[in-house]
């Protein structure tokens, strides 16, 4: 059964019908052009938007799980994540335990080795870089181990280093029998690593397959509106506007 | 050394605090044994003993201990709530919004039903409102948002308190709401405790039962959402916490200003600042601090009383301007 079904799901003015499924063990790349309704179908399906249409879970209606509950499932790492005050890079991991309501050393010890951020465990996040930044709010969400982990952008602003860190501990975490969707500009990257892409394009999904059977350039000039260059049969794929 | 105030802090605080307390129900002009006086107290022996440790300097301890307590507290959940540290019941419109309320009632003697809880209610209704009108009108937790509503709505609530007293029926009004509201624990006796004990406790225990969203909303309200937590119901009990603390406290010694913003601020680098782990502590700290102000104020020359809200006032006002020193530099 698949790990989640999307049907039909709507959000008033931002999001039209779109209906999608996911299977455990795998990581779909959510592209297209600002504006087209990537964070808000990732926070629909969170539950952080008010929508209609049905969203299950393994075949349950995510109406009718409690929101603790379907937090356990269901991790969310939004976009432009910030901490009002300075805390240690372990407190801000442990914060992902909420949903289970515990502290357990072991599940945060696993996030913190899975988003490689062992090192600086103890350091106060506002000493961080960006990119450190950025692993430390995956490791957040890792640590309350959902089954499903939607990232909103996690590599926007990060260095091709970083950019390729986080995108591997996201692959990673979907092979561990994990569905990930991940909302990602980097389309080279997108075709890089994903399973599956779901375009887009002023809230409607307008393409859901393999990158090579999204990644088209009548597809995508008409979600970006600017010619591409596309060669997936290199190692590794590149997309660029012309 | 830090390292030690952090692994023992509220052990400490609490070690503190007695001994505080002690020091308040010890000191005065009169020398006088506190055990012996308490015991004679307890006993209803009317010795001299007996009168002034507990007559006097009990009620005026420990309701110093339980305003600092309260404004300690709740100073700790409204930075954490609204994720800024310039926060403070003072700043956020609730000291004025319980002051009206608390002069509403002295002067039209609405509620007049409650007796003597009236000034408590509806000190504690006027915070509520204040800081409910103050959180529609910033409709986010963003800092500077938060301090020019919480500005805007302590000037209404100030206008109307200025009409209040315009026309209030007796022509001394003024004066004494002007000294009340400089706070002061003197003269209170026993009977207030019966307002402001339990208010401690509810207040408390609402603003406790809220640590966990206190604790996420470190990282924002979507994340704290997304973890499965009520953020407007939570803010909802954080804030009529808050203006349980805050009404009571106003009602009963004034606006003592300034606690809530400096308590938080000098614990925090002892709990990793951690927003859960700042509630207890400030209460413990805001006890400490107003217990020892008023020490002080009592330890001044005779003659013109200094104000015990005064001289937190005069202490903590200079730390708020640092503060916004310290954020510009941030930003310049």
């Amino acid at each position: 059964m698949a790990l989640i079904t999307v049907n039909n799901l709507t959000v008033e003015q931002r999001l039209k019908a779109v209906s999608l499924k996911l299977h455990r063990g795998e990581l779909v790349g959510l592209i297209g052009a600002n504006g087209a309704g990537k964070s808000t179908l990732l926070h629909a399906v969170a539950g952080l938007q008010k929508s209609s249409g049905s969203i299950k879970i393994d075949g349950n209606p995510i109406n009718s799980i409690p929101p603790h509950e379907r937090a356990r499932i269901v991790g969310i790492q939004p976009q432009a994540v910030s901490s009002a005050w300075a805390l240690t890079v372990a407190d801000i991991v442990a914060l992902g335990r909420m949903p289970w309501g515990d502290e357990d050393e072991a599940a945060i010890e696993r996030a913190i080795e899975r988003a490689g951020i062992s090192e600086f465990r103890d350091r106060i996040i506002d000493q961080l870089s960006g990119g450190e930044r950025a692993r430390v709010w995956l490791a957040r969400v890792l640590a309350g181990e959902p089954q499903l982990l939607l990232s909103d952008e996690p590599i926007a602003s990060l260095d091709i280093h970083y950019q390729l860190a986080v995108m591997e501990v996201l692959k990673n975490y979907s092979r561990e029998d994990n569905g990930v969707i991940v909302a990602i500009h980097d389309l080279s990257l997108a075709a890089r690593f994903c399973d599956r892409l779901c375009l887009l394009d002023k809230g409607e999904l307008i393409a859901l397959g393999t990158p090579a059977e999204v990644l088209t350039e009548t597809l995508l000039s008409r979600a970006y509106g600017v010619p591409v260059d596309i060669d997936l049969e290199r190692e590794p794929p590149v997309v660029l506007p012309k | 050394m830090a390292r030690l105030i952090t692994n023992y802090l509220t052990p400490l605080l609490i070690f503190f605090l007695l001994l505080i307390a002690w020091l308040s129900l010890a000191y005065g002009s009169t020398s006088v044994g506190v055990f012996d006086g308490l015991i004679a107290w307890f006993n209803n022996e009317q010795t001299e003993a007996a009168l002034i440790i507990g007559e006097i300097r009990l009620p005026r301890t420990l309701l110093a201990l339980i305003v600092g307590a309260a404004l300690g507290i709740s100073g700790a959940a409204l930075q954490g709530l609204l994720r800024n540290p310039l926060a403070e019941p003072g700043l956020v419109g609730a000291s004025q919004g319980a002051a009206l309320g608390a002069a509403t009632v002295f002067y039209y003697g609405v509620f007049a039903g409650l007796g003597t809880l009236a000034t408590a209610v509806a000190g504690l209704l006027g915070a509520g409102a204040a800081l409910l009108f103050m959180l529609l009108l910033a409709g986010s937790g963003r800092p500077a948002l938060v301090i020019m509503a919480g500005l805007a709505i302590s000037t209404v609530a100030g206008a109307a308190l200025a009409v209040v007293l315009n026309f209030a029926p007796n022509p001394y009004a003024m004066q004494e709401l002007v000294f009340w509201l400089m706070g002061s624990v003197s003269n209170r006796g026993l009977d207030s405790l019966i307002i402001l004990f339990p208010a401690l406790i509810i207040g408390g225990a609402l603003i406790l039962s809220q640590r966990h969203l206190l604790a996420a909303l470190s990282l924002g309200e979507q994340v704290a959402e997304s973890m499965g937590l009520s953020v407007k119901k939570g803010s909802r009990i954080t804030v009529l916490g808050a203006a349980c603390l805050v009404g009571s406290s106003v009602s009963v010694a004034g606006a003592i200003g300034f606690v809530g913003l400096l308590v938080p601020h000098m614990l925090r680098p002892f709990v990793g600042h951690r927003p859960d782990k700042l509630l207890i502590p400030a209460a413990l700290l805001g006890a400490i601090l107003v217990c020892l102000a008023d020490i002080a104020v009592r330890g001044m020359p005779l003659g013109r009383e200094l104000k015990l809200g005064v001289l937190t006032s005069l202490i903590g006002a200079p730390f708020f301007v640092w503060l916004v020193w310290k954020e510009r530099k941030r930003w310049l």
